[in-house]
């Protein structure tokens, strides 16, 4: 009997053994497929993102010297913001709805956090969030300080209509702002694209400006109306920039993930024949005891 | 006599400005389509709110706000170009360079005169349909664009 038992011993350990490798080979297996669908995602995600960057850059190509020009006026009346002792700022973070890009969203709000966090009082300052990314971000960080969100931005291409309504709305929301800022993400190449600030002045500033008076037959209204006019070229400006820049990123980061599912799917794969093999290593074991104790 | 003639020609050249050429950097274009971006020509007209006026190099730096109107470029080789625009600004700077930005730029050959008399009649209904301000406004707006569209199809 003891012997018996001694034999039965040996076959339930492989038995136990058996199920565990079974249970592990149906892990490894939904890890497996789990996984091979991930990339199967994250390839297609790639795709979309390449379509949608080549004709966010040509649309590009069409907007910069808009952009360029738009600015030029600024810089050659050499118009800047002049020191006060409480102003009232503006920063708008041209972001979008939409993640899975990379860093893009997170560049703009981290370098309008660190900005907000040198400043001794930041009850001057509101912050105007193009996207739901940034009002994301800043309802935990910053929540008094979000003056209005733009939603539904990054399912379409930006058109000058989208522009004119944040500008707009920006324009009609009754704070009255001394300086602002525009941060948006300028696009280098399609692996590199830079977090850049667009200084946006309010009308007293601009008639205040050093060479202003160089301007011929220049009264309150023609300096309101290109200044509105003004403000919404430049979001128009930003909002391509920073789409292309998105598309860019969204591509790049979709392709490493592809990548990496790959790296994972190789791994997997190994060990699930390894488990496989041992798992009918045991089966064999098991029946050729069962047999030689017969 | 002509050493004298050049060197009088030499300093009428010199000016006091910063920069004086012949030329001007001329920036045209749209959110729809860019039709100069830096290039130099010789003459261009604007129609603005406060009257059309022409711009040659070196004009005195302004701002002005665009009406619906035609846009006509004179170009270096002597031929010229009509453009039509719905709004925007025009900025012209110090350094000779002039900008103008537009709400919507299309070439008047691309215009449906057609199409443009339709918008017309339908503006003027608005116009005639509505009493609230903003909405009056909005209508009367439209009409002048399209009025604007249908002389520069003509």
């Amino acid at each position: 009997m003891l012997s018996q038992t001694k034999q039965l011993i040996p076959v339930l350990a492989v038995q136990c053994q058996q199920q565990r490798g079974m249970a592990n080979l149906k892990a490894i297996g939904l890890r497996l497929k789990s996984v091979k669908n991930i990339q199967k995602i994250t390839q297609s995600m790639k795709m979309v993102s390449a379509a949608k960057y080549a004709r966010a850059e040509r649309d590009l190509k069409a907007a910069r010297p808009l952009g360029n020009a738009a600015q030029s006026f600024y810089e050659k009346a050499e118009v800047a913001a002049e020191s006060k002792d409480a102003p009232k700022e503006l920063y708008i973070a041209m972001t979008s709805d939409r993640g899975l890009a990379g860093a893009v969203h997170t560049s703009i709000c981290k370098t309008i956090r660190a900005e907000l966090a040198e400043k001794a009082n930041t009850d001057n300052i509101k912050i105007v969030c193009v996207g739901d990314k940034s009002r994301a971000f800043f309802q935990r960080w910053n929540r008094n300080n979000i003056l209005m969100v733009g939603s539904e931005i990054g399912r379409l291409p930006p058109q000058f209509g989208d522009a004119s309504k944040v500008a707009n709305a920006i324009l009609t929301s009754g704070y009255e702002f001394d300086s602002g800022k525009m941060l948006y993400n300028k696009y280098n190449s399609v692996v590199s694209y830079t977090t850049t600030t667009i200084p946006i002045f309010s009308q007293e500033t601009v008639s205040n400006a050093d060479k202003i008076s160089v301007y011929d037959s220049l009264d309150a209204d023609v300096i309101q109306s290109y200044m509105e006019y003004s403000l919404a070229s430049l979001i128009y400006y930003a909002m391509k920039e920073g789409a292309c820049s998105e598309q860019s990123s969204r591509m790049t980061a979709m392709d490493n993930s592809s990548k990496n599912a790959g790296e994972m799917i190789d791994k997997l794969t190994i060990t699930f024949n390894r488990t496989r093999q041992a798992v009918i290593t045991g089966e064999l074991i098991e029946i050729i005891s069962g047999a030689a104790a017969l | 006599m002509a050493f004298r003639t050049a060197a009088s020609f030499a300093r009428r050249m010199m000016s006091t400005s910063t920069v004086r050429s012949s030329e001007m950097s001329f920036t045209f274009g749209g959110p729809n389509a860019i039709f100069y971006s830096g290039a130099s020509v010789k003459q261009v007209d604007v129609p603005s709110f406060s009257g059309a006026f022409g711009i040659l190099p070196n004009h005195v730096p302004t701002l002005a706000v665009l009406k619906p109107g035609v846009v006509t470029v004179y170009e270096e080789d002597g031929s010229t170009k009509k453009f039509f625009v719905s709004s925007g600004s025009v900025s012209i700077n110090e350094d000779a360079s002039v900008q103008i930005l537009a709400e919507e730029a299309h070439k008047v050959e691309d215009i449906d005169a057609a199409a443009a008399r339709d918008l017309v009649a339908k503006a003027q209904a608005k116009v005639a349909a509505t009493s609230d301000e903003v909405a009056k406004a909005e209508a009367m707006i439209e009409l002048e664009v399209g009025e604007a569209l249908v002389a520069a199809s003509a």
